[in-house]
């Protein structure tokens, strides 16, 4: 316990990714079964005990503590299990109780074993045996939800490190995997081999495309290649076997909970790769997508009501076939399972999925000239595959790419600066930019903190430090007049409206593109022409 | 006469009528006492000082020599009269030369405990409690941490976690923030406690009241001030720097390898509030008494009235409320946070 609690105490307040994994790392590599099991059960959202509500906890303190004098702890800390964690006053233990909770195995156990009313005088005890450190870990894994910055994702690429092999083959297991992962844990230590996929319809390692370079266009022969659109939705693998239906996100995360209507309709007996879309309601026959906006409304909900369901029915868009009745197809090439995607999606329910097109062409300039004028504003590029590649998980390089069409520019004033964090917290490096209104004031429209290169952030750090206005925490207002300011091109993949936002629209996947030092800010760019960008 | 018409707040701080003096002035005064070096207790341009030795040595670094017009050495425990109130110093365990100070006027006791600790540090005389012969009538405190959830752990523990981190992450630099006076000397004492006996770098702000604890007979082992030679930036690299946390977010902390940063305070016993200042590995070190040592000195000093100076006043006064102990605020202004 007293090791989990140190690991959590330092995710909590650690930026850096790089070293979050060595600190999962290191967890894994030195704690014993079953407990980094356990951990990593936590650490994943796997983990399932009954948990303690926070109503229970203020109960509890109620009978132990001064009301005014915990209401002036939780005021001041703002966190239920950290207040709790520090105002708790040990009660002297008896030495020959037997029940230190030593590890967290011993805790889950117990818990399972334990009835409500019994789970808060063994929480009771345990809080009276651990020190604060081990109460906050200790009430942040009854209360659920750790919220210490860490995925799942990343918990399983620590794994993958931990035992030296590629995350794919995590994702690949995962599903089948009994928490506390004692045979993964063998595997990854090396002492037993690699334990075998049980579970039915398991998540299968997707395949990823790399971004093409133009030199490396030249070198390519377009005969050997096929292109088809690459939609702007959420890759999704859509897998039914033996009654079990399951949609997977790329890295594997069980994501059908929020699509039912696509679940429901998953009337096959294979798994399909392919791209999660919203539909025009209405449109049956041929399926008329919806912008990335209108997806932005079918994700991240635990529950979705009917009115949604309605309004925004998501579809399955097919790239790939990768299994048929049993018949792995993946060791196929692309040719060949294409034709049976194509037989394959014909006999589904055609408002559920719909065959990605294939682009005709000729030469590399004919498809340049077609990603040029996509038919459609869902789509973000081409991608190219090789007629005969067999479907890899990972990123092989050479079979598959990815031709992004060319980002929106614009050209935006820089209004305030932010210090970053770790390696960069003595630099302003996160930087709020705006565009001119009609009126002749600027008004925020995003906020980016890369894209520029380590010589680019210490001149315009130097540039912020000299040209401040006001200070707020650590964040800096500069000058930013219509003579005087500096201004950023400013990469972006889409533009939506947006409520929350001051100016109306929200950017995705801003970056800075270029330092414009020669610009005036007067002539940078305004609302009105970034709203005509709106897709 | 009452307590309150012997010592009693004023905008220029506590005021003793009858003796004519200030206890920590915030302002130039003709007569003060002051009971620590720290910035906002000790300042610069009085008449007369009375302290400790050591903490009108520390002044004199601070503001120059000539930082008052005529220091008043006092010894520990030694009763000096004036104008028929008598004053003496009493060890408060906060930094080097810190003092609590007992005034004694006809049959008033009142102790002011200035900044003190009860917790262990090498790095300067423990905390005394003040013996009177008499019972205690006011008991002044400072209320810095006064909440229930500032418990800080054994400062030994807290150098562990560091000791660890330094092992886990060699490739990287532990910059610990440290305030100048007292914090920084902890933190170097407390290393070397825990046997660690490699150099450690300190930023220039730390340099002469290291330097001056070291002449004042403290151990604190090979310290080399944290420069840097062009060309070297992995020098640092498994290292231990120690500076004000200031320095770090500024850039200053740009010279070296992949820096993690400490800050050793106690208010890094909030988790949220070492996030908010960008701390990697918060060691809850502080140099003033949690909620347990106000509590235990209270009850072992008994005096008839508690009054509360700075810091969170309501919890420590709701307390002596449930205790039925008498206590007040004094609202005294002019005195920061501990290193905000």
């Amino acid at each position: 316990m007293k090791t989990f609690a140190q690991l959590l105490d330092r995710l909590v307040l650690t930026p850096s990714r790089n070293a979050k994994l060595q600190l999962l790392r290191d967890y894994f590599a030195t704690t014993p079964d079953p407990d980094r099991g356990i951990a990593l059960a936590a650490l994943t959202g796997r983990l399932d005990i009954a948990s303690v509500k926070p109503a229970m906890l203020r109960g509890l303190m109620a009978e132990r503590m001064d009301d005014t004098l915990f209401r002036l702890s939780y005021d001041y800390v703002g966190d239920l299990a950290e207040t709790i964690a520090l105002v708790w006053d040990p009660q002297p233990t008896d030495a020959t109780q037997d029940n230190e909770p030593a590890s967290l195995s011993t805790i889950v156990e117990s818990l399972q074993m334990a009835g409500k009313t019994q789970a808060m005088s063994i929480l009771t005890g345990w809080l009276d045996r651990l020190d604060a450190s081990g109460r906050y870990a200790l009430l942040k894994l009854l209360t659920g939800g750790l919220r210490i910055g860490v995925s799942a994702r990343l918990a399983k690429l620590a794994l993958a490190d931990y035992g030296k092999i590629d995350v794919t083959s995590i994702e690949e297991l995962w599903h089948g995997q009994e928490v506390p992962f004692t045979a993964l844990f063998a595997w990854l230590s090396g002492k037993s081999p690699k334990p075998t996929q049980t579970a039915a319809a398991p998540f299968r390692p997707v395949m990823l495309a790399n971004a093409l370079v133009e030199a490396d266009r030249e070198k390519l022969d377009a005969a050997l290649y096929a292109a088809e659109w690459k939609w702007d939705g959420i890759r999704l693998q859509a897998t039914s076997e033996a009654g079990v239906k399951r949609l997977y996100s790329r890295t594997g995360d069980d994501v059908g909970r929020a699509f039912p209507d696509l679940l429901e309709a998953m009337d096959f007996e294979g798994s399909i790769d392919g791209e999660l879309l919203v539909a025009k309601p209405g449109s049956e026959s041929v399926l008329e997508v919806g912008s990335f906006g209108d997806l932005q409304q079918r994700l991240n909900r635990k529950t979705v009501s009917k009115k949604l369901l309605a309004s925004h029915p998501v579809f399955l868009r097919a790239y790939d076939l990768l299994e048929e009745g049993g018949e792995n197809l993946r060791h196929l090439p692309f040719l060949e399972r294409r034709k049976r995607l194509e037989k394959f999606v014909s006999q589904l329910e055609s408002s559920r999925f719909d065959l990605s097109p294939m682009i005709d062409f000729g030469t590399w300039d004919q498809l340049a000239e077609q990603r040029a004028n996509p038919p459609h504003v869902a789509i973000e590029g081409v991608m190219i595959k090789q007629w005969d590649s067999v479907y890899q998980p990972g990123r092989p390089k050479g079979p598959w790419f990815k031709w992004k069409r060319d980002p929106m520019l614009i050209d935006a004033v820089l209004m305030y600066a932010q210090r970053g964090h770790g390696k960069r917290s003595s630099y302003y490096s996160d930087y709020t930019f705006g565009v001119w209104t009609e009126d002749g004031a600027l008004v925020p429209v995003g906020k980016a903190y890369f894209g520029f290169t380590d010589d680019e952030l210490k001149q315009i750090d130097k540039y912020v430090r000299e040209n401040t206005v006001d200070r707020f925490g650590p964040v800096r207002s500069v000058i930013a007049r219509p003579d005087f300011g500096l201004v950023f091109e400013v990469a972006f993949e889409g533009l939506n409206r947006s409520k929350r936002h001051k100016s109306g629209v929200a950017m995705r996947f801003p970056r800075i593109s270029r330092l414009r030092w020669d610009k005036p800010p007067g002539e940078a760019d305004t609302l009105n022409s970034l709203e005509k960008l709106i897709s | 006469m009452t307590p309150a018409q012997l010592l009693h707040p004023t905008p220029k701080g506590l005021y003793c009528p009858p003796g004519d003096f200030y206890i920590d002035p915030v302002t130039a005064v003709p007569r003060a006492l002051v009971t620590h070096g720290h910035a906002d207790h000790a300042r610069a341009g009085h008449g007369a000082v009375w302290a400790t030795r050591q903490t009108l040595d520390i002044m004199a670094i601070r503001y120059g020599s000539d930082h008052c017009r005529q220091p008043m050495p006092t010894e520990w425990r030694d009763k000096v009269k004036l104008n028929g109130v008598t004053i003496s110093f009493w060890p408060a365990g906060h930094v080097l030369g810190s003092a609590q100070i007992l005034v004694q006027y006809q049959d008033l006791q009142i102790v002011v405990s200035g900044d003190y600790k009860r917790g262990n540090d090498p790095t300067c005389a423990a905390y005394e409690a003040v013996e009177t012969e008499r019972p205690i009538d006011v008991f002044i405190t400072e209320a810095t941490f006064a909440l229930p959830v500032f418990r800080h752990p054994a400062p030994e523990d807290e150098i562990a976690k560091l000791l660890r981190s330094v092992d886990q992450f060699p490739q990287r630099t532990h910059l610990v923030g440290v305030y100048a006076l007292g914090k920084a000397q902890r933190v170097i004492g407390l290393l070397r406690r825990a046997g660690y006996d490699e150099t450690i770098y300190i930023h220039g702000a730390l340099e002469k009241l290291c330097s001056y604890y070291i002449d004042q007979g403290i151990e604190l082992g090979d310290l080399q001030s944290a420069t840097l030679d062009k060309g070297q930036k992995d020098s640092f690299a498994g290292k231990i720097v120690l500076g004000p946390p200031s320095a770090f977010v500024d850039r200053w902390g740009r010279r070296f390898a992949d820096p993690i940063s400490c800050f050793a305070s106690g208010w890094m016993q909030i988790r949220q509030r070492a996030k908010q200042r960008g701390v990697e590995l918060p060691l809850i070190l502080s140099d003033h008494c949690d909620w347990d040592e106000l509590l235990v000195t209270i009850k072992e000093l008994n005096p008839r009235e508690v009054w509360v100076t700075h810091g969170r006043d309501d919890a420590l006064i709701r307390w002596c409320e449930l205790n039925q102990i008498k206590a007040r605020p004094l609202n005294l202004v002019g005195y920061e946070e501990e290193n905000e």
